[in-house]
Formats: C-alpha cells, sequence, structure tokens
C-alpha cells in the first residue's frame, strides 16, 4: 500500500486512476495549487477549492482510491493582492471541510513582499485551526527559499512536526531534517528529484521524517512515482521497514495530524462512506494483504524517474 | 409542522446518539444560531460537526419513523447519519421569518459544500421552510454527476414529488435510470406518471436495445398507465424476448394499463398476469439487484 502525499489528480484521467490503484497507491492528497495559469477572481477560486473537496474527491473514489486535499493561497497568486484578500476571507469556510489534511501549499514563489505576506497569514490560520502546512518550496534561489520558509514557520511558533516541507533535494534535506521538520521529496522528471536520486537520499538520510511523493499535475509527470520508487528501493536492498515509511507511514504520520486522514479510512471505512464514496477498493474487496514482494501491479519496467 | 418541531425531532435523535459532550457542544450550537448568530458561527457549527459528533448511522426506529412521517408526511430519515441531523438542526436555527435572507444563506452553504454537506444539505429539501423557493438547487442536485448527491435529491425525498414541474420529473426518472440508480425509493413514481415520460422510456429503451445493452426492469413501471399502441408492442417484446424478471416486470406494468390491447397481451401469459394481479412479486422486489 502506499499513499501520494502530493497529487493534482484534476490534471489526470481515468487511466492514471487506475493504474495508481493497480499499483496499490490507497490514498491521495490534492494540494490547491495553481492551474498552470492564473485565476483572476476570488469565483474561480471557490469552484476550484469545492472541486476538490467535491468531484475530486467523489471520482478518486470510484477508483478505489481515498482523496484527500489541502487548501491555501498559493505562492504565485499571491501576487495578485486584491484576489489574495478575497481567498483569505473564503478560506475559513474550506479549512474545516472532510478530508482537508492541511494548509497548503503555500510559501514563496520569487520571495516577494506580498508573498511573504500571505504565507504568514496562512501560518497563522493553520495554528488557529490546529492543521498541519504544507510548504511548497521554490524552483528558484531552492535553498534560500526554503531556509526562508522555516524560519518563518519558527519565527510564527509553529511546531515543526506539523510542517511538511516539500519538493526537496540533495541541497535542502540537510537543514530540514536538522530543524524537526518533515522532508519531502516530489519525483518529477526533469526539474524536481529522480528517483535514483532519491534511493541514494534514502541510504543517506534513512527514514525518519522523509518520504516521497509523484506531485502529479498537468505537466510531464509519472502517478506512479511512489510505487516505482519503492520498487527501485527495493531493488537497491532497502528495507522493507524503511520503504514503507518513506511510501506510506510517514505521510500518515504526517498529515494524520490533521484527524482528517486515517488508515481506517481505506481498511474499514464507515457504512456511510461506502454508500457515498468509496467503491471497487481492491483491498477491501481481496480482503488479503497486498503483497509486496513482487513489483506492483500497473507498475511497468521501466521505473526509472529522471 | 412548524421549523421547530422539526428542529426538537431532529434534535432529540442527535443527542441519544451523542457522547454526553458532544451533545451539550451540539445543544449550545443549536442554542446559539436559534438567537441569531453570524454566518461565520454557522460554518464553524457546520465544519466542526463530523469533528464533534462522528458520522454515524442514526439507525432510527420504527416509533421514530413514524413519527418523522406525522410531522413531516414522506419525510424518511431511515438512513440518515447524525452529523446530517445535526446540520439541518443547525441551518433550520437560522431561518427568523425572512425568506429571502434563508433562500440566500443556503444557497451560500451549497455553494462551498463538500460532498458530504451536499448529501446532508440535499436530504434537508422536505425539512426547508419555503419550499418554492428552492426548486432550482433541487433540479441542480438532480444534475449531478455524482450519484450519492443525485440520490439524495431523488430517493426517500417527498421534496420532488411536491415540487417539481413534469419536465424536471422526467429527466429526473430518466436520468436515475441512466446511471443505473433505482427507481423503486423514489417516492411518488405512480402518482406521477405520464405519457411524455412513457415515451421517455421506451425510447431510452430502444437505445439501449440498440446498442445490446440491458434495461432496468424498473422501467416499464413509469410506462404501464400510460402506455400505448407502441408502448404495448414494446412491452409484447419484453415478454416474449426478456428474461425472468423483465417478463415479471412486463406483466405488473401491463395489469396497470386499461387499455384493450394489454388486457389481450396478459391473457396470453396467464401465470405472469395472475402473479402480477396479486403484486408477487411487486416493484419493490423487482428493483432488488
Amino acid at each position: 500500500m502506499f499513499v501520494d502525499s502530493h497529487t493534482h489528480m484534476i490534471s489526470r484521467t481515468t487511466d492514471d486512476y487506475e493504474r495508481m490503484a493497480a499499483a496499490g497507491v490507497v490514498a491521495c492528497i490534492e494540494p490547491a495549487f495553481w492551474l498552470g495559469q492564473p485565476r483572476t477572481h476570488v469565483g474561480t477560486y471557490i469552484d476550484y477549492l469545492s472541486m476538490i473537496c467535491g468531484f475530486e474527491r467523489f471520482r478518486a473514489g470510484q477508483f478505489g482510491l481515498r482523496h484527500y486535499c489541502t487548501v491555501g493561497l498559493n505562492s504565485k497568486e499571491a501576487n495578485n493582492e486584491e484576489l489574495a484578500d478575497a481567498v483569505m476571507e473564503i478560506l475559513p469556510r474550506y479549512a474545516l471541510k472532510e478530508g482537508v489534511v492541511a494548509i497548503g501549499e503555500i510559501g514563496y514563489d520569487e520571495q516577494t513582499a506580498l508573498e511573504d505576506k500571505y504565507y504568514r497569514l496562512q501560518l497563522e490560520l493553520a495554528k488557529e485551526l490546529a492543521l498541519p502546512v504544507m510548504v511548497h518550496t521554490p524552483h528558484r534561489d531552492k535553498r534560500q527559499g526554503t531556509l526562508r520558509s522555516m524560519a518563518v514557520a519558527l519565527e510564527h511558533k509553529l511546531d515543526p512536526s506539523w510542517v511538511v516541507i516539500d519538493h526537496n533535494n540533495e541541497e535542502t534535506v540537510r537543514d530540514v531534517l536538522d530543524r524537526g521538520f518533515w522532508a519531502a521529496f516530489s519525483i518529477y522528471p526533469f526539474t524536481k528529484m529522480g528517483n535514483e536520486r532519491m534511493v541514494d537520499i534514502v541510504k543517506t538520510y534513512g527514514a525518519e521524517r522523509i518520504f516521497c511523493d509523484s506531485a502529479c499535475d498537468w505537466g510531464v509527470s509519472d502517478p506512479l512515482a511512489v510505487p516505482k520508487t519503492a520498487e527501485l528501493m527495493r531493488r537497491a536492498q532497502i528495507a522493507e521497514d524503511v520503504i514503507r515509511k518513506v511510501t506510506y507511514d510517514n505521510p500518515l504520520a504526517a498529515y494524520g495530524k490533521s484527524g482528517q486522514i486515517n488508515e481506517q479510512d481505506w481498511l474499514n471505512p464507515p457504512s456511510i462512506d461506502q454508500r457515498t464514496l468509496y467503491m471497487g477498493n481492491s483491498v477491501l474487496r481481496g480482503g488479503q494483504a497486498p503483497r509486496i514482494d513482487e513489483v506492483p501491479r500497473g507498475v511497468d519496467d521501466n521505473l526509472h524517474i529522471a | 409542522m412548524t421549523n421547530a418541531a422539526l428542529i426538537d425531532l431532529l434534535s432529540t435523535w442527535v443527542i441519544r446518539k451523542a457522547p454526553t459532550d458532544a451533545a451539550c457542544w451540539f445543544e449550545q450550537q443549536a442554542t446559539k444560531l436559534r438567537s441569531g448568530a453570524t454566518d461565520k458561527d454557522l460554518y464553524l457549527a457546520l465544519g466542526y460537526a463530523i469533528r464533534r459528533l462522528g458520522k454515524s448511522d442514526l439507525g432510527l426506529s420504527p416509533d421514530e419513523l413514524a413519527a418523522a412521517r406525522t410531522a413531516r408526511p414522506g419525510w424518511d430519515p431511515g438512513d440518515w447519519s447524525i452529523d446530517q441531523a445535526a446540520r439541518l438542526v443547525f441551518i433550520l436555527a437560522t431561518d427568523d421569518g425572512d425568506a429571502a435572507r434563508f433562500k440566500a444563506r443556503l444557497e451560500q452553504l451549497f455553494r462551498t459544500a463538500d460532498i458530504g454537506e451536499l448529501i446532508t444539505f440535499y436530504r434537508g429539501l422536505p425539512l426547508y421552510p419555503y419550499p418554492e423557493l428552492h426548486i432550482a438547487r433541487a433540479r441542480e442536485g438532480a444534475r449531478s454527476a455524482m450519484q450519492p448527491i443525485f440520490e439524495a435529491v431523488a430517493h426517500r425525498n417527498p421534496y420532488p414529488l411536491e415540487q417539481f414541474d413534469e419536465n424536471a420529473w422526467n429527466h429526473m426518472v430518466l436520468k436515475a435510470l441512466f446511471v443505473g440508480s433505482k427507481l423503486h425509493p423514489v417516492q411518488g413514481l405512480d402518482a406521477r406518471a405520464n405519457p411524455s415520460l412513457m415515451r421517455m422510456l421506451c425510447d431510452y429503451a430502444h437505445e439501449r436495445w440498440a446498442a445490446s445493452r440491458p434495461v432496468s426492469p424498473e422501467l416499464w413501471r413509469c410506462v404501464g398507465p400510460h402506455a400505448d399502441h407502441a408502448a404495448i408492442e414494446d412491452l409484447a417484446r419484453v415478454l416474449a424476448a426478456g428474461g425472468a424478471v423483465d417478463r415479471q416486470a412486463a406483466a405488473l406494468a401491463l395489469t396497470a394499463c386499461s387499455a384493450p390491447a394489454a388486457r389481450e397481451l396478459l391473457a396470453r401469459v396467464p401465470e405472469l398476469a395472475r402473479a402480477a394481479a396479486a403484486g408477487s412479486p411487486g416493484w419493490a422486489a423487482l428493483a432488488a439487484p
């Protein structure tokens, strides 16, 4: 079983859902982010948040995946002050929805003053509502942006064990772990992390507070990144319990602090959920423990993501 | 039945089912909302409902279900959960007699609702004051691509029967079949059967036959009472070529049809006709999976 803690499923097809389910992904988390082009008014933001709390959650359930989300104002759109203020107004209305596991993904893009302002406001909101935080670290000036994200979170008195720093690489991981934050790695071809590098990270740093996700979205990305990376780790003789931590236990522990994601959701869902959301889960129907000694179904021989 | 009486009934069920401290929380929220709270109070109460109360089934007894029917004819909360009852109490409690304000507030809640809330809010349709103001919203639910939301409007709910015009009604029934949902839990199927729906359903059956897809035996229920010559021919086809359940359904449909051609057709299948006249098996049994 795998938890993919960073997926933009609204951009993915039903084939992806089927392959993820077949490969053993039981739960995915959809962080609120931008759509590839900026939204121009709050109405589209409202519909977007309703979509990731609504139809996408339902759609995932049809394929046997549990779907969770995070809500937040992303760093790019924080630069549109009028939009940003309006989004901050409506966020409290979504933050307590069922299956909202964090405020996120928030943080810095170009590290502007407006990005800083709304990042801080949202850290306060997360604190007020006792929700974890998912921090998106910038693509450019990454190391400085990552250090600043953590410094600001600590300045606002957030407990680092409630904050996930995402999109790490070899240059940021040590600082993140040293400060007590969760270090997530997006296995995303060309721009973020390859999975052979991920294997080396796990060999070097172990599994404590480390996990990986696919960050699959509307770009060239791989919704099977987590099961493929697990298989690659297995072939590199990494112990099963380590693999399990990096691909299942740790994301569950981090986002589970919200009280909104629990493995009982997929192992033993309440009848009300089974009636309304959740269909065709292979774990449920088979009742048997998933096999972990073979390449997961749906994962082909080409495991490498560079 | 007044708003206050519905609130009392729902509250009794919530309090009986809730853990003690959660029951106190629930009563405080309801009292606060009744005495005129802010929109934010309402959003927070709705947001915390599941966190405080969980979402277990209410598991109402036959007596409690009878009380529900007495309080509001057609009301069928037999499969409601505790969070649903609590959330509807919170919404009903905000009504201060201003219809426009109630409608605007409800619409706002629908717009930002998650799936569980949507199901709850649509299930609440028969309980809301100013019922004629919620028709467009109810039709929106009946258009949903999410089957449990569609069913929150269409199933075990007297609101469509009472408020939908013929076009809305007919499309809801057709959609139920189209998405593979059941007709039996729709209230008022027989009372609201009409010639236009009969024609839509027969056309749909022909589409399914052309594609070699199965036709739900329930479809014929809304065809029978208004079956015309062509529909009776369709039923003859089912009697000749259908499976056992399809043939039982066709016989039941023909029993509801007063046309002489329907009588003649039934006379050719005396055993099926006898069983249909005795209602055995009836539509409920034919709807079972």
